[in-house]
């Protein structure tokens, strides 16, 4: 579905919020307007655009360019009507003989120092320069500047001092100097909007200019996050994206949603025939609202990568070369083998693992693909390892497995923590939206073994850094929980209404007792007991409280017991159910949400509903014509402990590379190698393909049509911009694998897939995709009590009726520093580079980080003899690998910290296998380590290298 | 491997995953705790995963945590393989 649209309009001045209401009168027309609103944004709203330039909607104006004056009857002079706000019973007349001449004259100095190649010019066609000089009617330039900044020598031929060369250092966009108008339209993005404050104007008048921070500093080097926010607020040519300079102007676009990660942020796919000219973040898309990051706007690079592979793959064994083969052969080798492996071992050997990267429709039919063809529920996803404990634990306290708010919630928040996740670098867009509103005074308290840049950064600083020793977080957030209660700051009446009171009593006695309280944790948190109590004091009686979390919340052995514990924390202090409060958790993959709704768990059918219901098994027998069993399938660790042990052989992942993502790395090259039927259905031949023998080409997001449900239970459109190069979207090539194994599936369009799923879970029952054309986005659960969906959950009462408190012990993990492991390791991701780094690693976002590093503090550093740069051994019980050190003081002394984006680093060689008690997510935030320096690869590193090269190789064709 | 560091054998893991569930059960009163454990290990142990448990508690559950033994009667055995 096409969507050709023109720019979105700009009003100017960002939309007012007041109730108040006022009513003005403009060029005749009357128009009534919220209260705050500008005069520019009024006009704008019955069609009248009163010329612009310094002034953009997506920021407050700030009334420098002087371009957009008028006059008001009764008032003296000509004020800006970007920053005049409207008054009532005012008359305004934006256009007279008075007014033409005075833009005029500001258009004229302008242009005299701007270069005339407009013909030429990367932004022809897409300039407010230009329309503004169309729009003035400027039609010569009496002057003629002596000083410019567009020539490169003067006009006796000496250098031009002013002139400054284009900044291409950026991957992404380039600076061009000469073309700047000094609007300041980047330098307000980049403040208001991103929140990074890399922009800034230096000088004065006729020597004010953009800069970088510091004069050494390029665009690249600077603090600039490649947002792009700057970029897309610049009126003229002087910040473009490089993709636009080299292809030309868009002609149309496809509003679609971001493939990376769990914010979702909806993008303007901006088209020139099939070629994707740029990505433009959609100003009406609900969750990130006109803003993106560098990973959505700009690293769309891997959908055309030259190690795409785009023809299907066979072979017998993992030893021998790849076979490139048609469709038709890959599908019939591959369920001739399923089928065979079937017979051999039984029902159970197969299984399939569905992808958080995937769309809801496509998750759906592989989850399918197991219950109603393979007949057996080993069914697992990549959510194992980074939320399931979020579904166990929120499904327990309040009753759903999913985050209470929307994004946009944030904006009535007083104080927020944020708990054991870096926004800034996993939900980039979030983190502005939350910088935005601590900028505007709410209170910060950051849960985190290592000083994230949310803890401090330019006009942020956190009320309170709980720096606590990984493995804790169970201690500390039941400590906030014990000066709740014992100081009697919990809300009893919320409690009491809507919680089972009793069950609170026993609560509130176990979190009394004095081995909870701040005092008695210290030493094993390493948080001061001072610093527990001010941030309990805050966050219960600061007023709107919302916890924010992500993954050093869940992958822990405790992981489940630390979401039951945050979910006690918003009900005793009655932090729930309405805009401003809440349990949110920060999702890592873009479809994260969506994969666990669809059924993607071996123990729930699509809609968290366990398999054991008949009722529910029924639905689905019904629609489906087959028998589903009624017991629980495999888990990921299970499906590899039967493969080692012989009983499972066969496995369909789609989208996912479990050899990367998941834990003791060691332990999953053994299960796969001991199958007999792995295929891999992705866009490259990514680690577990290694293992692999069938290949199955995937489709991008760009591909195809479908939804994602982000972290707000957001359900978003995506849709085909262009034709899938590989041939197929992936729910096609599901269907025909499903059909190569003998079922009958005919759905023409993922509508249908959407219908069926509606059809048969609630949540769902009152989704289509002709309301989410009409609507934009829905949240569900949509269906007959909330048909426009649900922004926010248990407004009036919890799901599972009354919130439920649960007791949360510490228990220590088993993975404890002794002599020989001193060290704690924890992981984590950084900005421009994604999950396992598959797509990512295949742009220009390199440029930014093109290794992981091992982070490690200076004392840490200094007995090990460690120097900044150097080759260090990391060692775990479980293996050890080798990586360059860097030194900081952001992560404690005994803590280091690493990423885990590039292959070559193997961190999950490390990683134990040790896991949540309630979900098995794996415990990858706490391992115990040593190291040491080193000169180079670990044998592991070596070995798996050679391994992986050899089992790459693709067969010449004959 | 990390876990058959803490238990010896061939069930050393799953040894281990039931005891770490019943660390969780055992800050609930002694009944609840052993309705819950059981139910847990129902809702999301898949039947192999169960036969081993009960090939451990039917020599004698060493090992187990006491909360796993006293909730053993209530969880479901499971049918010979399919
Ligand atoms: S790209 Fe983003 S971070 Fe960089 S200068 Fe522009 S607005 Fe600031
Ligand atoms: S770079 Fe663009 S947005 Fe920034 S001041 Fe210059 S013209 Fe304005
Ligand atoms: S990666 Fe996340 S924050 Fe960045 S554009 Fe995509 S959805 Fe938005
Ligand atoms: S747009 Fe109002 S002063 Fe520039």
């Amino acid at each position: 579905m096409k969507d050709f649209i023109i720019p979105d309009r700009d009003f100017g001045t960002p939309a007012a919020k007041s109730k108040q209401m006022v009513t003005l009168n403009i060029d005749g027309f009357d128009i009534t307007v919220p209260e705050g609103t500008s005069i520019m944004r009024a006009a704008a709203e019955i069609g009248i655009s009163v010329p612009k330039l310094c002034a953009t909607d997506s920021i407050d104006a700030f009334g420098s360019c002087r371009l957009c004056l008028v006059e008001i009857e009764g008032r003296n002079g000509t004020p800006a009507s970007c920053t005049t706000p409207v008054a009532p019973g005012l008359k305004v007349h934006t256009q007279n003989a008075k007014l033409k001449q005075l833009r005029r004259g500001v258009m004229e100095l302008y242009i005299s120092d701007h270069p005339l190649d407009c013909l030429t010019c990367s932004a022809n066609g897409d300039c407010e320069l230009q329309d503004m000089a169309g729009a003035v009617g400027l039609r010569d330039v009496r002057y003629d500047a002596v000083d410019t900044h567009f020539r490169v020598k003067n006009t006796s031929g000496e250098a031009n001092p002013n002139y400054i060369p284009r900044d291409d250092s950026n991957p992404y966009f380039s600076y061009d100097p000469q073309k700047c108008i000094v609007c300041s339209r980047c330098v307000r993005a980049c403040e208001e909007v991103q929140g990074t404050f890399a922009l800034t104007i230096e000088g004065r008048g006729f020597d004010s200019r953009v800069s970088f921070g510091a004069k050494t500093d390029t665009a690249l080097s600077s603090d600039c996050v490649s947002c792009g926010a700057c970029v897309q607020a610049c009126p003229t040519a002087t910040l473009q994206e490089k993709s636009v300079i080299e292809i030309g102007t868009p002609e149309r676009s496809v509003i679609t949603t971001c493939a990376y990660c769990g914010v979702g942020c909806s993008f303007k796919a901006e088209m020139r025939g099939d070629e994707l000219v740029r990505m433009v973040p959609y100003k009406h898309g609900k969750a990130n609202r006109g803003h993106s990051c560098v990973k959505g706007r700009f690293a769309y690079g891997y959908a055309s990568h030259k190690d795409r592979i785009l023809n299907p793959m066979i072979r017998d064994s993992i030893n021998d070369p790849w076979q490139e083969v048609s469709w038709s052969e890959a599908m019939e080798f591959a369920a001739n083998r399923m089928k065979g492996i079937q017979t051999k071992y039984g029902r159970q050997s197969v299984g399939v693992i569905t992808s958080s990267r995937c769309t809801n429709e496509e998750t759906y039919l592989v989850q399918k693909l197991t219950r109603a063809v393979f007949l057996n529920n080993n069914t697992d996803t990549c959510a194992r390892v980074c939320h399931s404990p979020t579904g166990y634990g929120l499904g327990q306290t309040l009753g759903t497995s999913a985050g209470t708010q929307d994004f946009d919630s944030v904006e009535e928040t007083d104080v927020v923590i944020v708990i054991g996740a870096n926004p800034v670098s996993g939900h980039p867009v979030f983190a502005s939206r939350l910088k935005k509103r601590l900028r505007k005074g709410a209170k910060l308290i950051v849960i985190d073994p290592r000083r994230t840049e949310m803890v401090e950064s330019p006009h942020i600083k956190a009320a309170h850094h709980l720096a606590l020793t990984p493995g804790t977080n169970v201690a500390i957030v039941t400590a906030l929980a014990h000066v709740i209660v014992t100081e009697g700051l919990f809300d009893a009446a919320f409690i009491q209404d809507r919680c089972d009171w009793d069950e609170f009593q026993d609560y509130a006695e176990f979190v009394s007792q004095p081995h909870h309280a701040p005092e008695a944790v210290e030493m094993l948190t390493g948080v001061k007991a001072a610093d527990v109590r001010a941030a309990a004091r805050l966050f219960a009686t600061g007023g709107n409280g919302s916890i924010y979390y992500g993954l050093g919340v869940t992958e822990h052995s405790q992981g489940s017991t630390t979401v039951i514990g945050i979910a006690n924390l918003a009900m005793m202090t009655g932090n729930i159910g309405r805009p401003g409060v809440g349990v949110n958790p920060l999702r890592g993959q873009n479809n994260v949400q969506g994969s666990c709704d669809m059924g993607s768990f071996p123990h729930e059918l699509p809609g968290y509903r366990h398999v054991k219901g008949e009722a529910v098994r029924d639905i689905f027998e019904k629609v489906w014509g087959v028998q589903i069993d009624p017991e629980p399938g495999l888990r990921i660790p299970n499906m590899l402990d039967a493969a080692v042990e012989g009983t499972f052989k066969g496995l369909y992942c789609q989208g996912e590379d479990i050899l990367q993502s998941d834990p003791d790395t060691k332990h999953v090259a053994a299960g796969l190698a001991a199958m007999e039927c792995v295929i891999v259905h992705d866009l490259f031949l990514n680690e577990t393909a290694n293992y692999a023998h069938v290949f199955f080409p995937g489709s991008t997001f760009l591909e195809k049509d479908g939804t994602f449900t982000n972290a707000e239970r957001r359900i978003n459109r995506v849709r085909k911009v262009m034709a899938p190069r590989n041939g197929y979207a992936d729910w096609e090539v599901t269907q025909m694998f499903a059909q190569a194994m003998g079922a009958n599936w005919n759905y023409t369009h993922p509508m249908q897939i959407m219908e069926e799923i509606a059809l048969t879970t609630p949540s769902f029952a009152g989704v289509t995709y002709e309301k989410l054309e009409t609507m934009g986005s829905i949240q569900w659960p949509c269906n007959e009590k909330a048909p426009e969906g649900t922004p926010l959950m248990h407004v009036d009462g919890f799901v599972r009726g009354k919130g439920k408190f649960i007791n949360t012990e510490y228990v220590a993990t088993d993975e404890k520093t002794g002599p020989r492991f001193p060290l704690l390791l924890t992981t984590g991701r950084i900005l421009s580079q994604y999950n396992v780094g598959a797509q990512t690693r295949r742009t220009p976002n390199v440029a930014w980080h093109d290794q992981d590093v091992l982070e490690i503090h200076p004392h840490d550093a200094e007995v090990r003899g460690v120097k900044d740069g150097d080759f260090v051994r990391l060692a775990s019980r479980s293996g050890d690998t080798t990586l360059r050190a860097t030194i900081t003081d952001r992560v404690n002394p005994g803590v280091v910290y690493t990423t885990f984006h590039h292959p070559d680093t193997q961190a999950n060689v490390i990683t134990t296998d040790f896991s949540d008690w309630a979900t098995n997510c794996p415990e990858y935030k706490v391992t115990a380590v040593q190291v040491s320096p080193s000169n180079g690869p670990s044998e592991w590193q070596e070995e798996y290298a050679a391994q992986a090269t050899k089992s790459r190789r693709i067969a010449a064709a004959e | 491997m990390s876990l058959n560091a803490v238990h010896e054998g061939p069930h050393a893991k799953l040894i281990y995953m039931a005891n770490q569930i019943a660390k969780f059960m055992e800050s609930k009163p002694h009944a609840e705790g052993v309705e819950l454990l059981a139910a847990h290990i129902n809702d999301f142990w898949e039947p192999r995963m169960r036969r081993h448990l009960f090939e451990v508690l039917d020599a004698g559950g060493t090992n187990l945590r006491p909360l796993v033994l006293d909730a053993a009667a209530k969880i479901k055995r499971p049918a010979l393989a399919a």
